[in-house]
């Protein structure tokens, strides 16, 4: 039996997510460690169970086995539910065929007969790629309120930033009007933040439409939007004000890890109001030994520290060795990182090690020329050996070694 | 493997009487321990992992956050349609109130141990810290046709308060006495309080233990029977911490600062499982120093922390001072403390620039929620 919803959110975490090169070779972006002890999935998860959503279709598609086996049945988040809950939807063969989504738009339009089971008045779609607090219900009060098609939140960016994102053209109520993609002379700094609200019948009828026109790339923000723009439906930019950061190169990971050390950064996890749930590990208490050096740091449980570690986010289960000297970085659990070894500016993955005085990255003060200077990286289950030096902006993977 | 032929059976608890500011408004199996542990978990984990799919949980007061600490069972994977967690309230059969010993306990729970289809039940206090892999000792118990195993460590006995702690005397791996000592400085048979026995020989003994209102077990039924039946002992050679009063519960807890017992008690393949909390990873600040400690999610450490144990969402603010000490959930060490040999129960607020010294040999004790 199926409970009928208001809105029930879609989440769209099948990007392979390759601005993260060797982090996302064998794992979905949104599977991808953050924060010391979440993955990247746990953000718009938790934001809809805290905002009242309690039915949320994870659409997967690229290498979803930890993804899929992270989520299992919803528990950690409060969404293993009777009448809704979190429901994995990888591309399923059907008795006309079969295809792999070839677009946002397309992932949702395989899965009508989904949604359709909770005959939902509005839809959330959502992205799995973004750190941010969120509550979806008062998007939906707007969008309810100003008898909106579809909401589009947005984010206002500085203008000179502007052109990197989706740029939505509002008039002075908000109501859009023009949706420019990477604009080179933006007439706006409302950026689009990939979150939308449609109202259900609407969106039926354009996702129906978009699907029987073969020359459609079937994305929400290159076909579905501007057909909807064109068609003067009711398309409103919901303004979003907090902290929001897209993960998805090297670069914005680490920032946004580092973030979580700057008390000046307005992204609070310690807000019991508003928890981020994830699944947790079964581990003890981390250890902080004599001989170690901790500083402005996060660490998580399971850990045992012996060395130094400054400015950094130590995920679980790491160890970090006598003499071993870690600052600036970002260490993903079950890593281990040998005596004597320096991790400067980088992320380590999953399970990976650093050998005994191995070096990893710079700092950017000791390149003689800047532009060479950037975060290193080494892969799950990367192996540094002994003595070796991995150099800023390049990369280990397990399989093929180094690479830049 | 034990799969599917034993269940368990645990006491709540059993010592209550000992651990005085610890167990005033709660039970022995709730007693937090080593940063996010309590108890129980030792003993329903070491169940779990060896493969017991049905652990009875005997109660008898205070449980309350012994009930909401285990809830429907589910982070130890016993949320089961066929068994799973079972709460054994207390219910007594004379008048006199609640049960006073473990075998009429037993006989009070007569009715779920009869529907159990497994063989073999292993009864546990929840009061010793151990790792302990039951599946051989189990095995053990078959391949000796034991009527009843206990389980016991090589160790001395010096209990404060004249607690006395049962030790066994034994002939080969028969047990063929059974001594009560509160002190015994050489090396004994110190009785761990884990006992295998056939299901139905147990509901023989409650049977009879019944009909004679007998209420020890060790006292009033095995003393008696130590030549009638065969009664085996098993020698567990892992780390057992038991915890007989306060001086033991601090002393564990400080054990957990070697790596050695860390090793011991943590083993990737047998997992100590407990209830999910979903705090925040621990952050240190810019002027924070921290060593040889052990600290869990959620704390917030701007001061500094020296040879103590930290439980979730502790809080040392700037220019606090924690030596020796620990410090259980949720509390707050505001801005120039100073604690030696502390222990603080959950919740408790040390207002700035309080000064505490305990001693080793004497720790002091703030309970739940206290101002200071």
């Amino acid at each position: 039996m199926f409970k009928k919803k208001e809105c029930i959110a879609m989440l769209l975490a099948g990007g392979q997510g390759s601005r993260l090169h060797v982090l996302t070779k064998d794992i979905a972006k949104p599977a991808v460690p953050y924060g010391g002890k979440y993955r990247i999935i746990d953000f718009p998860l938790s934001n809809c169970v805290n905002s009242g959503i309690d039915t949320v279709g994870v659409l997967t598609q690229y290498q979803p086995l930890v993804l899929n086996e992270y989520i299992g049945t919803g528990e950690p988040w409060d969404l293993d539910r009777s009448g809704g809950g979190v429901h994995v939807l990888p591309p399923y063969q059907k008795s006309s065929g079969s295809d792999w989504y070839t677009g946002t738009a397309n992932a949702i339009y395989q899965n009508i007969s989904f949604i359709d089971r909770y005959d939902p008045e509005y839809v959330l779609v959502l992205s799995g790629d973004h750190i941010y607090k969120m509550d979806y219900n008062l998007m939906l009060k707007s969008h309810i309120a100003r008898n909106a098609d579809c909401s589009i939140a947005v984010l206002d960016v500085p203008m000179e930033e502007a052109s990197r994102f989706g740029i939505m053209n509002a008039d002075e109520n908000g109501y859009v009007y023009e949706f420019e993609e990477k604009p080179k002379h933006p007439k706006s700094t409302l950026a689009s933040m990939g979150i939308y609200i449609f109202t259900w019948k609407k969106l039926k009828k354009y996702l129906l439409e978009d699907a029987s026109d073969p020359n459609s790339s079937n994305d929400f923000g290159k076909n579905i939007i501007p057909a909807m723009l064109q068609n003067n439906e009711v398309l409103y930019a919901y303004q979003f004000d907090g902290y929001w950061k897209d993960v998805g190169t090297l670069d914005s990971l680490w920032e946004a890890n580092m973030d979580l050390l700057n008390p000046a950064v307005p992204l609070d996890l310690n807000d019991k109001a508003w928890k981020i749930y994830g699944r947790n590990r079964i581990t003890p208490p981390h250890f902080i030994s004599d001989s170690a050096s901790v500083q402005n740091c996060m660490i998580a449980e399971g850990s045992e520290i012996y060395g130094t570690v400054d400015f950094s986010v130590i995920f679980a289960d790491v160890l970090i060795e006598e003499g071993a000297v870690v600052t600036d970085s970002i260490v993903m659990p079950g890593a281990v990182i040998k005596k004597g070894a320096r991790v400067e500016y980088a992320i380590v993955g999953e399970n990976a090690i650093v050998g005994e005085g191995a070096a990893v990255g710079a700092r950017p003060e000791t390149m003689d020329n800047r532009d060479d200077w950037g975060i290193c990286v080494i892969g799950p289950e990367g192996e540094l050996k002994s003595g070796e030096k991995l150099l800023p902006k390049e990369m280990l993977s397990k399989e093929e070694g180094i690479v830049r | 493997m034990i799969k599917n032929n034993a269940f368990g059976i645990i006491f709540a608890n059993m010592h209550d009487d000992n651990l005085h500011e610890l167990t005033a408004r709660r039970t022995t199996g709730s007693v937090p321990f080593g940063g996010r542990y309590r108890f129980i978990d030792f003993t329903l984990s070491n169940m779990v992992n060896a493969g017991l799919t049905t652990v009875g949980v005997i109660t008898k007061q205070n449980y309350m956050s012994l009930m909401d600490h285990l809830s429907s069972g589910r982070n130890w994977d016993l949320a089961r349609k066929r068994g799973g967690l079972v709460f054994l309230p207390p219910m007594s059969l004379s008048d006199t109130g609640v049960y006073s010993g473990r075998l009429e306990a037993l006989c009070n729970i007569l009715s779920f141990i009869s529907s159990r289809h497994e063989e073999y039940v292993i009864i546990s206090d929840s009061n010793v810290i151990c790792n302990m892999d039951l599946s051989p000792i189990l095995d053990y118990h078959i391949e000796n046709e034991a009527d009843i195993t206990m389980v016991y460590k090589k160790g001395t006995v010096d209990n404060e308060d004249g607690y006395e702690s049962s030790v066994f005397e034994m002939d080969g791996n028969l047990i063929t006495g059974i001594s009560y000592y509160s002190k015994h400085p050489e090396e004994t048979n110190v009785n761990l309080d884990v006992t295998i026995i056939k299901k139905d020989l147990l509901i023989e003994i409650c049977t009879y233990a019944k009909s004679k209102k007998l209420s020890s077990f060790k006292n009033d039924y095995l003393v008696h029977n130590l030549h009638k039946l065969k009664i085996c002992g098993y020698l567990h050679k892992g780390l057992s911490l038991i915890i007989n009063s306060k001086k033991d519960y601090y002393k564990a807890n400080m054990l957990l600062l070697q790596e050695n017992v860390r090793k011991d008690l943590f083993l990737k393949g047998r997992p100590v499982y407990t209830k999910v909390k979903d705090d925040f990873p621990a952050t240190y600040g810019l002027s924070s120093t921290c060593k040889n400690s052990l600290i869990a999610d959620g704390c917030q450490i701007e001061g500094e922390v020296e040879n103590s144990i930290l439980f979730r969402g502790v809080k040392v603010n700037k220019g606090a001072v924690v030596k020796n000490s620990i410090i259980m959930q949720g509390s707050e060490i505001k801005e120039n403390c100073s604690l030696n040999y502390v222990v603080a129960d959950k919740n408790v607020s040390f207002s700035k620039e309080s000064i505490i010294n305990g001693t080793e040999k004497y720790p002091v004790y703030f309970s739940k929620g206290s101002n200071v």
